[in-house]
């Protein structure tokens, strides 16, 4: 085996009461693309910010290079070689690619020598690595995937040797996720040593040398990628087998009983988010709506469920037009048979410093089962709440527990309980399984396709396209605020892919 | 892992941890006294004593508490709301009013008893007044609350002193104020019940507004977590996004939530105006508006936290006068600075020593935290 270029030994990182990682031992090879797996909370992102000079381990020993090191501040860590690639990007909007990439690295007072300097060494980068991007660009006007190069580049920039990637395709395309791995692969053939943080098992497969797991803060084991297969990480990283994907029968779709017709909507500054959307989703059918973050998705959904104000257009539920002039009492909509499971579960969905009981009430607390006069039936509440813990097993099943408490997929749990239980006519959900565990996906799923066979009209949206093509009976796909196209259950990753980068729809257009 | 630090027991987290900032913010301000020539020991024990060393020092405290509870009620009820009532001041002044308007037309005629719940309503109804135009102001045209409530105590400073030194002075007075009410508008004093502990009260300004302060607490508590309402208050102030997403008004729970903050500022007025001078005189809040976002603060938010926050600064300004008095160094300037530090240490600085505490407790007591104990291997 070649030479380790990271070694960690026994690190334990503590938040209080909350043991992030204990005892880790992590070798990295140099040269390789080491991929780290596990579930949200799993400790993944402690363990590289511990790498990175974020945080202090409590105890254990880093070597780099075969040297011990101590790494207390992200400048040790640039000073070793060793640089990051965050999953929300640590750029500045309105900075060119070349004034981002020199930020912090300035050599003097006067930035002329810098930039000078830096032009001839990012032409340098770019040429090795395939990098291209245009160095006098402004940030804010360049599509995600450049941006995360210019994140890269920042990094080689400062002499990296080892690359850390924080959940890197979170927020790119198939097509730019693609590109990403041949940008990585040549920069392996380099000679570099890469570290991928990811949830995402196919990608663990499609690039990585070696892979990880972690769970609840351990490592729990190490495996060469060829050797290994997606059924035995996932299980790993759950400690249980999964099915990745659900099983489903053939949907029996029967009236329409939400129908969207030539939505527009805009945002506030008077960009239009939603194109002159149309679509129907009748009874006892899955609608999946596919696309890349940003692309209106959201607007839609917040003007069906009646929180947004719509320019124009019509949506009918169950028949019965609804108000899009944003005035629309969601309340009234949700009388009316109209449950919504928002994207942003932290915000909007819940409110986190609430008790788990009082979260399961939030916007059906006007309803009469949980009321004594202008009290609150506390009695009556908590029984409810926990007989949607036990129906839904929702962990720690502590009604009193704080929200923020819960797990992204527990969370995701009760505003599911919540939404579902109230047996609405239509049920509209945002990114059903975002940050949410392997084990609770496959819960999820299954409750959603059980709605689906009750007869109940589910829209999904999700960026997921996995989750998009196991769940959906239709799938649309949303592009610059327009439904681009529609397609079976049985498309191709690659057929979806170019409609969610707008291929045909630009195509067309021309 | 979304929450850096664990839990502490609830002791800890409500009693020791504000006994610490406390007790730091009295070790500071022994320190300033030293700096004065005065021995930090005497002046913190002529500060107790003072406060409540004798039967007449606590009823004063207590009479300065109940003044307290009511404004800190109020900034709490809005910051559940997560509005930021900076108008407490004022709207107690204008409270002021109401009850003005109240005993000089009918202490003639009635009897305290009858005079009494009429004042209260005509105190929440000034109050409330006064505190839905700033909160109309937010929720349709979207003026800031802290900005326009200040702004709003200027407005109620500059009423009342035309109303005090015209309309409402009596013919010939020199003094802005109005006249003095008759023995209708006289609340009586509770003085009585100290004395049934045997202490001796000379004279002293405590009367049945504390009583009815504690039963205003109590209703906060119902209001807060156990109605609808609250609720939904509650919710907004975490997250307004979530309030929208749950059906909640938020015209309606801002405006209702800031006519109940500015009703409790109102009742404020009730405590010195007929329990104490009985005449509206210029300038009678004093800033006590203020002292309540410090109360509201320190208390967590939470009634119980409230009184006793109450209590202390009814302390601080009992205390502190005697101290003045028997110190001459220590002016009146310097127990400002002393509740200065508690509202630094206490309300400011409130998680500065957190920490250190949890870090102490998942040592010593890894169970206590909600820890599970790890065989073999300490943290």
């Amino acid at each position: 085996m070649a030479q380790a270029a990271i070694e960690l030994i026994g690190i334990n990182k503590s938040f209080g009461a909350v043991r992030a990682n204990r005892d880790i031992n992590l070798e990295v090879a140099r040269g390789t693309i080491h991929g780290i797996v596990g579930e949200n909370g799993a400790g993944k992102s402690t363990l590289m910010s511990i790498l990175y000079g974020f945080y202090q381990a409590d105890s254990g020993e880093i070597r780099v290079g075969g040297k011990p090191v101590s790494i207390n501040t992200s400048n040790d860590a640039i000073a070793l070689g060793i640089g990051m690639v965050h999953q929300h990007f640590m750029l500045v909007d309105n900075f060119t690619v070349l004034e981002n990439v020199i930020l912090g690295a300035e050599n003097d007072a006067l930035l002329k020598s810098s930039i000078a300097k830096a032009r001839s060494e990012l032409d340098r980068l770019e040429r090795e690595y395939g990098l291209e991007v245009d160095p006098d660009a402004v940030i804010e006007e360049l599509p995600v995937g450049l941006q995360q190069r210019v994140e890269i580049l920042k990094a080689l920039y400062r002499g990296a040797e080892i690359l850390i990637l924080d959940e890197p395709t979170g927020v790119l395309t198939p097509a730019e996720a693609d590109h990403l791995f041949r940008i990585l692969k040549q920069l392996k053939d380099q000679g570099k040593t890469i570290v991928l943080i990811t949830h995402k098992l196919r990608e663990i497969m499609a690039i990585t040398d070696t892979v990880s797991v972690m769970r609840q803060g351990t490592m729990v084991a190490t495996r060469v990628t060829k050797e290994t297969t997606v059924g035995e990480l996932a299980e790993l990283m759950v400690g249980r087998r999964v099915l990745l994907r659900v099983e489903k029968g053939q949907s029996e779709a029967g009236a329409i009983r939400l129908s969207v017709k030539n939505l527009t909507v805009k945002d506030s500054r008077g960009v239009t988010m939603v194109d002159n959307v149309s679509f129907d989703v009748r009874g006892g059918e899955i609608v999946g709506i596919a696309g890349v973050a940003g692309n209106g998705q959201s607007e839609l959904l917040e003007a069906i469920s009646g929180i947004r104000h719509a320019v124009s257009g019509e949506v009918m539920l169950e028949g019965k037009p609804i108000d899009l002039t944003g005035k629309a009492d969601p309340g009234e909509l949700r009388d009316r048979g109209l449950a919504h499971v928002p994207e942003d579960r932290h915000h909007v969905g819940l409110v986190l410093a609430f008790e788990e009981n009082e979260n399961s009430i939030l916007g059906y607390h006007d309803d009469e089962r949980y009321l004594k006069g202008p009290f609150l039936d506390i009695d009556a509440i908590m029984a409810d709440a926990k007989d949607k813990i036990e129906k839904y097993d929702i962990r720690p099943g502590n009604p009193r527990l704080k929200t923020a408490n819960f797990s992204g997929g527990n969370q995701q749990k009760i505003v599911l309980a919540r939404e579902m239980e109230q047996d609405p006519g239509v049920l509209i959900v945002g990114q059903p399984t975002r940050g949410v565990d392997v084990g609770a996906i496959e819960f999820i799923h299954k409750r959603l396709i059980a709605m689906r066979d009750q007869g109940k009209a589910v829209l999904v949206v999700s960026v997921e396209l996995d989750e998009i093509r196991s769940l959906s009976d239709r799938i649309l796909v949303m592009f610059a605020g327009r439904v681009v196209g529609e397609r079976g259950p049985d498309a191709t990753e690659g057929e979806l892919g170019l409609l969610m980068a707008g291929v045909e729809h630009q195509e067309a257009a021309e | 892992m979304s929450t850096p630090y664990a839990k502490l027991p609830a002791w800890a987290d409500y009693g020791l941890i504000p006994l610490i900032n406390l007790s730091v913010a009295f070790i500071v301000a022994g320190f300033v006294v030293m700096l004065v020539g005065e021995n930090p020991f005497r002046a913190a024990v002529i500060l107790v004593e003072g406060a409540f060393g004798k039967g007449t020092g606590i009823a004063f405290t207590l009479f300065y508490a109940t003044t307290f509870i009511f404004t800190g009620l109020s900034v709490a009820v809005a910051a559940h709301c997560s509005l930021f009532n900076i108008g407490t001041e004022g709207q107690a002044y204008i409270g002021g009013l109401g009850i003005a308007l109240v005993c000089l037309s009918l202490d003639s005629v009635l009897p305290w008893w009858v005079i009494f719940p009429i004042a209260i309503v005509a105190a929440a109804v000034f109050g409330a007044a006064w505190g839905f135009i700033p909160a109309y102001l937010q929720a349709k045209r979207g003026s800031h609350i802290v900005i326009t409530t200040i702004m709003f105590n200027f407005i109620a400073a500059s009423v009342m002193v035309y109303l005090l030194v015209g309309p409402l002075k009596p013919a010939g007075s020199q003094a802005p104020q109005t006249r003095n009410f008759l023995a209708g508008a006289e609340l009586p004093k509770l003085n009585w019940i100290i004395e049934l502990f045997g202490a001796k009260i000379r004279s002293a300004p405590l009367n049945i507004c504390f009583l009815l302060a504690l039963v205003m607490a109590f209703l906060v508590w119902l209001l807060i977590w156990r109605t609808r309402l609250g609720y939904e208050m509650r919710t907004y102030g975490h997250s307004p996004k979530a309030a929208r997403y749950a059906g909640i008004s938020e015209t309606r729970i801002i405006i209702t939530a800031m006519m109940i903050s500015g009703a409790l500022a109102g009742m404020m007025a009730l405590n010195p105006v007929m329990g104490d001078q009985h005449n509206v005189a210029i300038d009678f809040v004093s800033g006590a508006g203020y002292v309540g976002i410090a109360v509201a603060l320190m208390g967590r938010l939470h009634p119980v936290g409230i009184v006793l926050a109450a209590i202390l600064f009814g302390m601080l300004y009992q205390g502190g006068a005697e101290l003045a008095f028997e110190m001459p160094a220590i002016s009146r300037d310097m127990i400002v600075i002393i509740q200065g530090l508690v509202i630094l240490f206490a309300g400011a600085l409130e998680h500065m020593f957190r920490p250190y505490i949890q870090a102490l407790f998942a040592s010593v007591s890894p169970k206590s935290v909600g820890m599970q104990a790890v065989n073999g291997k300490g943290a």
